[in-house]
């Protein structure tokens, strides 16, 4: 009987071991397949060409750089948004708001995350892209801006959640040595509570941008997706293109292994290394402290 | 001089909590307003036939009974590779796993796996599912790519799940003869049970709102019957809102509005039900 035991508790243990390492086994994964069906991109476009300010596959034009800078412009405008407004709450919630208001408030922004992205794109189209149309006076409402409005929608739990696990964890006694000193609220919170939290603050802001440089759907339906080249200010007023909705329109159409093919998948390349990136980096700040988990689900 | 720095310092205190309080509102209000706004303009589309019957005239007309019973298997699919996966894995890092490079690599390769892209998670899935196994554009194939999106969010509820169970409860077991499988079995895993299923839930919502990683997985425009093996291509609610939003003309939009209701209605009920198991339990824990 012993015996059997044993073998039985070796196998469960092998197999849950191996169930232990399947995350990285994952990531190996997927970067594999990236380079495999990516990288013949690269053979069968000139460097030159791939970075390139054209991007118009039917005439083999493969310039990605338009649909970077549609990336960028979107997720920097969708900072501009979730920034100011995330923080903001995380603070609100943490340091000012009474407890029956963060028990109601944390879980409410946690709701919104949990908000299919497509749904927010639908309503983009609906609504908030007519909306900008005729109060801006725009020939369309579908720009790179009514995508940076809902991509921050889409960060602010992020950010919320994260940076407020981050100002919880600053100790009492920071607060309640400041307080002592004759600091107020409002000066503790900003002098001492606030670049105590930094670390954890930067991170929710890293992830947040992680977060906003992958949306798909939702950027895909409102932001017109015009691959033109963003240079100025004023592209945020005009349609634009990302990389992921680049992928998720046209890989649907394609044939397989062929060099439009390819090329996407050289894109899904380029937004892995740049997630891998943004979150290693945001991890190193993260091994710093507890409460990981939240980090993950939020 | 000293008063009216005093009552300075106070007037920008209560300057700032206004603005904050604003910033604050200005993030709340336009969440509720999304889901009353769909609640409101959704709710007159929604009927039994709606619910039951099948897209007709091209989805101009009928119902979304094909993609609500999609994005159930879809989910079922997800949460059959995912939970025995995700929570080996997190009993694995909670009670096995010694601090040592090769746990930080997991622990790294599960931050990364969360940040991916979902539409990178989609190239993944038809390089690997699609293609390299031959799975085709299946529920099988979209199955296993929402699962592998999941897994990290699994892995970490659950992990901690675990941790919080109090250490005396597995040195007793083992002091009374117990293996380390034994004590996880009859004494961690019960007690972690409801924190685990919590996470489970919450993970399986997001994948079941997801459009981008079942876009070229499994995903299918429009079928006329439901799917009948897990080697059929499937309609899904999100990727049904996608379609009748954008793809096809002259779309009567109460349609869209109530397929929008469905697809909230289907994933916030998921999270209620977390949200009820989780405080059931903290009631009864006696930890």
């Amino acid at each position: 009987m012993d015996k059997s035991l044993n073998w039985r508790e070796t196998i469960i243990t092998a197999v849950i071991k191996a169930c232990g390492y399947s995350a990285i086994l994952f990531v190996g994964l997927i970067f594999f397949f990236l380079l495999r069906e990516g990288l013949p991109a690269l053979s069968q476009v000139p460097l030159a060409d791939l970075f390139s300010q054209r991007w118009y596959p039917i005439e083999a034009y493969y310039g990605i750089l338009p649909l970077i800078t549609g990336s960028l412009i979107v997720t920097l405008g969708a900072m501009l948004v979730a920034i100011p407004f995330g923080i903001g709450t995380a603070v609100f919630i943490a340091e000012i708001a009474p407890r029956w208001a963060r028990d109601i408030l944390k879980p409410f922004v946690e709701l919104l995350g949990g908000l299919p992205s497509v749904v927010l794109g639908f309503l983009g189209i609906l609504v908030l892209s007519p909306f900008l149309r005729v109060f801006l006076d725009l020939p369309t409402g579908l720009t790179a801006l009514a995508g940076s409005l809902l991509l921050g929608g889409i960060a602010i739990p992020t950010i919320v959640s994260i940076a407020e696990d981050a100002l919880d964890s600053v100790p009492r006694s920071y607060r309640e040595g400041a307080l002592a000193m004759g600091a107020t609220r409002w000066q503790t919170i900003w002098r001492v509570t606030l670049p105590a939290a930094r670390s954890g603050v930067l991170t929710a802001i890293m992830l947040g941008v992680g977060r906003a440089i992958g949306e798909t759907m939702a950027v895909m339906m409102v932001t017109g997706n015009a691959p033109v080249l963003a240079t100025r200010w004023n592209s945020l007023f005009m349609p634009a293109r990302t990389m992921t909705a680049t992928i998720a329109a046209e890989m649907g159409e394609v044939a397989n292994a062929s060099t439009h093919y390819h090329v996407l998948f050289f894109i899904g390349l380029v937004l892995f290394l740049i997630s891998l990136v943004v979150n290693v980096t945001a991890s190193s700040v993260v091994f710093r402290q507890k409460k990981r988990a939240e980090r993950v689900l939020s | 001089m000293k008063k009216n720095a005093f009552s300075n310092r106070a007037l920008t205190q209560r300057l700032g909590f206004s603005l904050l309080t604003l910033v604050t509102l200005l993030t709340v209000i336009p969440i509720l307003a999304v889901f009353a706004y769909i609640i409101a303009k959704g709710a007159p589309a929604i009927s039994w036939e709606f619910l039951s019957g099948f897209p007709r005239q091209g989805m101009r007309a009928g119902g979304v009974l094909p993609a609500i019973v999609g994005t159930f298997y879809l989910t079922l699919g997800t949460a059959i590779f995912s939970v025995p996966l995700g929570v080996a894995a997190a009993i694995y890092l909670a009670e096995y796993a010694r601090e040592n490079w090769l746990t930080r690599l997991i622990r790294i390769a599960i931050i990364n796996l969360a940040g991916i892209p979902s539409v990178v998670y989609g190239l993944f899935g038809l390089g690997l599912f699609v293609f390299f196994l031959r799975f085709g554009t299946s529920l099988l194939s979209a199955s296993l790519t929402l699962s592998i999106m999941t897994l990290p969010v699994i892995i970490s509820a659950a992990e901690e799940a675990l941790r919080a169970v109090p250490q005396a409860f597995r040195t007793v077991s083992v002091s009374l003869g117990g293996t380390r499988w034994q004590t996880i079995r009859r004494i961690v895993l019960p007690q972690a049970l409801p924190g685990i299923i919590t996470g489970v839930i919450l993970g399986l919502e997001r994948a079941a709102g997801e459009t981008a990683p079942i876009l070229f997985t499994g995903a299918a425009f429009f079928l006329p019957r439901l799917p009948h093996s897990p080697f059929d291509a499937t309609m899904a609610l999100p990727y049904h809102l996608f379609v009748i939003s954008t793809q096809v003309p002259e779309m009567p939009i109460q349609i869209q509005y109530g397929t929008a209701l469905v697809l909230i209605a289907f994933v916030l009920g998921m999270n209620l039900i977390a949200t009820v198991i989780r405080s059931r339990a903290r009631a009864k824990r006696q930890w």
